[in-house]
This record gives C-alpha cells, sequence and structure tokens, in this order.
C-alpha cells in the first residue's frame, strides 16, 4: 500500500483511510456530506496526489499525442488545458485524461491512479515512429485540489502573481513553494488543481488549511462530480465501452486520426444500443453502481446528493430510454425504485 | 454522538446491533460503534409492522453516503412499532443511536434468546 505526502496530515486530523487504486486515502474528515456543502458553499482542499502525471517531449510530441488523445491537442495553446480520452483501436475507452501544453513541445497528462501503468506503457507502445520522449512523472508530482467559491481568493492571497483562467495553466509560487497551478477541477466548482514537488506539499496544504479550506476526502470529491455528472473511470467509462455510447462525443475530433477514431466515427453514425445517462429517483431510495435497469441497461454511478437531498446517479440505460424525461425503474436490491432520467448537470448554482 | 457510548442497561449482538428488553418487548437499534463505521446515514428503509425477525438475520438496511449496510435482530420476534420520524431524520440513528435512533420495537418470541447475547462490557472489549 503506498501513502500520498500527504499522509501523516490526513491521519492526523481524524481521517478515514481507505485503500484506493493502491494508495491510502482519506474518504473523510469531518463527514461526507458537511465536507461537500463546504465545496459548494466555501472552499474545500483535496489531496489527489495518488494520480498519475505522464510528460511527453520532444519535436514529435504534438503529432505523438494527436494519435494517442481524442480530442484535438493542436487546439491546445501554451499555457492550455484540455479533458480528452484515449481508447484502443475498438474504440473501448482505456481512460479520460487532462493534457497540459507547457511549451510548445512538451506536455503533461494526467491520469487516474488505476490506470497509470497501463496508461504509461500503451503511450511508450506507440511511441516508437515519433521523435518524443513520454517520461513518468508520477513521484515528481504532489497533486491538490482547492475548489469552491472561495478557493481563487485563497489561493490567489498566497500566490505571486495572478491565477489562471479556466482551462489554462501556469507556473506560480504559492505559500513559499514553486508549482504549476491549473484552471481545472472535478467538482463543478470554480477553483484550481495544484501540481507540486512533492516535499512541499505539507507546508502548502497546512497554509490553505490555515487559511480556511476545509480538508475534503474522496467521499465527497464523489457527490460531488457525480451532482455536475462527470465520468469517473471504472464506473461510468470502461474498455468495454466506447465515448459515443458515454456522452463523450464532443472531446473526439475523429479528424485527427487518432487511435479508434474509425471506430468512433462508426458509433457517431449507427448509434450504440445503450447511452449513459443522469437520473433522479423519485422518492426514497438510493440507486448503487451495479443495479439493473429494469428493461435494459445498468447504474454505472449511484449515490446520495448533499445537495438535492435524494438518490441520483448515472446509468447505462437503452437509447429508447435515453431522453430526458423518461421514467425508468431500478431494481434496488430487489426493491423497484422509480427514477427519472435528467439532462446534466442534476446540480446546478443557485438550484 | 462524538463519544463512544455502550449503555449498561442494553444488551448487544455482535454485528453491532442493542437491543433493550422490557417485561416481553424489546427495542433495537444499532450501536455507537456501527454508526461510526457507517457514517453519516442518510436512509434507512423502515420495515413493515407485523414482520417477523429472527435472532442474527438482518432485517433492515441503513444506508450511508457510500455504502448500505445490513442491520441484525439481536433476538427473534414480531415487529410491533417502526421509528417513523427516521424517514424524515435519518441521521437520528448518528446523533443519538440508543434513544431517537432506535429503529423497531419487537414483541419478542423468546426471551431465553437473551442469554446468548452480550452485556455492555464483553461487547466494548470485543470491539477491540
Amino acid at each position: 500500500m503506498r501513502s500520498t505526502p500527504l499522509h501523516d496530515r490526513h491521519v492526523a486530523a481524524g481521517a478515514r483511510m481507505m485503500p484506493f487504486a493502491g494508495f491510502e486515502m482519506p474518504v473523510q474528515y469531518r463527514g461526507i456530506r458537511e465536507e461537500h456543502i463546504a465545496v459548494r458553499r466555501s472552499v474545500g482542499i483535496f489531496d489527489v496526489s495518488h494520480m498519475g502525471q505522464v510528460e511527453t517531449r520532444g519535436p514529435d510530441a504534438e503529432r505523438f499525442l494527436q494519435r494517442m488523445l481524442s480530442n484535438d491537442v493542436r487546439r491546445v495553446p501554451e499555457g492550455g488545458a484540455q479533458y480528452s480520452v484515449m481508447c484502443r483501436e475498438d474504440a473501448g475507452v482505456l481512460d479520460d485524461l487532462f493534457t497540459y501544453r507547457l511549451a510548445e513541445n512538451h506536455f503533461l497528462t494526467v491520469t487516474n491512479a488505476a490506470n497509470h501503468e497501463r496508461d504509461l506503457g500503451w503511450l511508450r507502445d506507440h511511441a516508437g515512429d515519433f521523435d518524443a520522449d513520454v517520461l513518468d512523472c508520477a513521484d515528481r508530482y504532489a497533486m491538490l485540489a482547492v475548489q469552491g467559491p472561495q478557493a481563487r481568493k485563497l489561493v490567489g492571497r498566497l500566490a505571486d502573481g495572478a491565477l489562471p483562467p479556466r482551462m489554462h495553466c501556469c507556473e506560480r509560487t504559492v505559500a513559499g513553494a514553486t508549482m504549476l497551478v491549473c484552471g481545472t477541477g472535478y467538482t463543478g466548482e470554480d477553483g484550481v488543481e495544484l501540481l507540486l514537488t512533492p516535499d512541499a506539499a505539507e507546508d502548502v496544504w497546512d497554509a490553505m488549511v490555515q487559511a480556511g479550506a476545509e480538508p475534503a476526502g474522496l467521499g465527497a470529491r464523489d457527490t460531488l462530480r457525480l451532482e455536475v455528472c462527470f465520468h469517473l473511470y471504472g464506473n461510468d467509462l470502461c474498455e468495454d465501452r466506447g465515448p459515443i455510447e458515454a456522452g463523450l462525443g464532443w472531446c473526439c475530433k475523429e479528424e485527427t486520426g487518432f487511435i479508434g477514431a474509425a471506430a468512433v466515427a462508426e458509433a457517431r453514425n449507427s448509434p450504440p444500443a445503450e447511452r449513459l445517462v443522469p437520473f433522479v429517483v423519485e422518492g426514497a431510495g438510493i440507486a448503487r453502481p451495479g443495479n439493473p435497469v429494469v428493461g435494459g441497461g445498468e447504474v454505472s454511478s449511484g449515490t446520495f446528493s448533499p445537495c438535492l437531498r435524494r438518490g441520483i446517479g448515472m446509468a447505462y440505460v437503452s437509447a429508447q430510454a435515453s431522453e430526458p424525461g423518461t421514467a425508468i425503474e431500478i431494481d434496488v436490491r430487489g426493491t423497484i425504485r422509480q427514477a427519472t432520467v435528467e439532462r446534466k448537470p442534476l446540480y446546478r448554482k443557485g438550484s | 454522538m462524538r463519544q463512544a457510548s455502550y449503555p449498561d442497561d442494553l444488551l448487544y449482538h455482535s454485528e453491532h446491533d442493542w437491543a433493550r428488553v422490557e417485561g416481553e418487548e424489546a427495542t433495537f437499534g444499532i450501536t455507537w460503534y456501527a454508526q461510526d463505521a457507517l457514517g453519516e446515514v442518510v436512509y434507512f428503509d423502515l420495515p413493515k409492522v407485523g414482520a417477523t425477525v429472527s435472532s442474527g438475520e438482518a432485517y433492515a438496511e441503513v444506508e450511508s453516503v457510500k455504502a448500505v449496510s445490513d442491520v441484525y435482530a439481536p433476538l427473534s420476534g414480531e415487529i410491533v412499532a417502526v421509528n417513523d420520524a427516521l424517514a424524515d431524520q435519518p441521521e437520528a440513528i448518528n446523533e443519538d443511536p440508543y434513544g431517537n435512533g432506535w429503529l423497531v420495537k419487537v414483541k419478542l418470541s423468546d426471551l431465553a434468546e437473551r442469554d446468548s447475547l452480550m452485556d455492555a462490557a464483553a461487547y466494548e472489549s470485543s470491539l477491540t
């Protein structure tokens, strides 16, 4: 079992720890609901150091990533960020990723912890024809996410310059440590993600918490992302399904010729039998991953929404049942629960 | 309820459930240990009045944001009352697991079953 550089801080704060992707991670501190509400109303801080990082450098770096990533990497400026998926030839999704362009021929890609080794191997296996180096940088970075309406103000006060806008990144010194600040996040709130050297992580964490950031764990991370219908690899995304049925056609640009592009184009033309949709449970009950949808399909993510105060989730349902407003039934451990297909996101500011 | 607590007047089952026996009836709930492990309860599916429960068998489920846990009956009998207040305030199970967080009241079918339950001291030491 691996630990992140902030392990001692979590234990000292009374966090309930749990294994996740080979790391001992904090699930909650004060409580999932409290942490969730703190992020929605104010500011929370997450240790996401378990995530992996891959750097790609060289004259062919952009061309190589064009081949590997579904989105159009040419559109990422220096200091820009972009979301994409990485697919097999048959369009099966291997991971969903954020890539940052640090310099013309230098990129940083953040991988999901559970997929890091596989992603690295896949990238390296395909790099042979390109003048580009693929570097495993997972051990070089600790990573923190500071999220919420007050997040930018809090981090800004500790930074030596303006923070990058959404979907951009830049180097800054924050709380005494030089780091990459990224205008990205996984909560549906404004905020930043910080990539820094592991040695600096404890001091930066302390400074943020002292400034008012509420420590938040993986439990709240999941309820926050599900309220805004962000995908979680392993639940909503897997190798057996392509991006079109997962609702990620928007980040696929087949004209760039990425691995899997032909299969993705085919799926666009002949829509798959099932589609991923968000839903809310009507009345009592909480749907959980794996719960079958009556008539075809299954719940991929499910939880209790602290903001909506009801069961919510995402499910693969038959295409005929995928229109917002459709009533569906979910078999929750033998009890049939009524649910309604909705549009993304399930939670909106001001609701 | 911040501090661990195991009242002396209750009997305890190894699956982290308690029983308060009064004559031929008993009230059941989950222990401090169980609610602490679960985290904040967001949903309790109330069983039906009239249903039978059997000692050592699950008769209901309690849910936190992240997980679902079975609730076990310490003693056998028939449910005569359920705590309806939990439908709106499931967090009472965390805040007051031995008082307002009670789950069901049962008419007991076999008082001798009490002998196989633990007292507070025995249960508390079983936790370490």
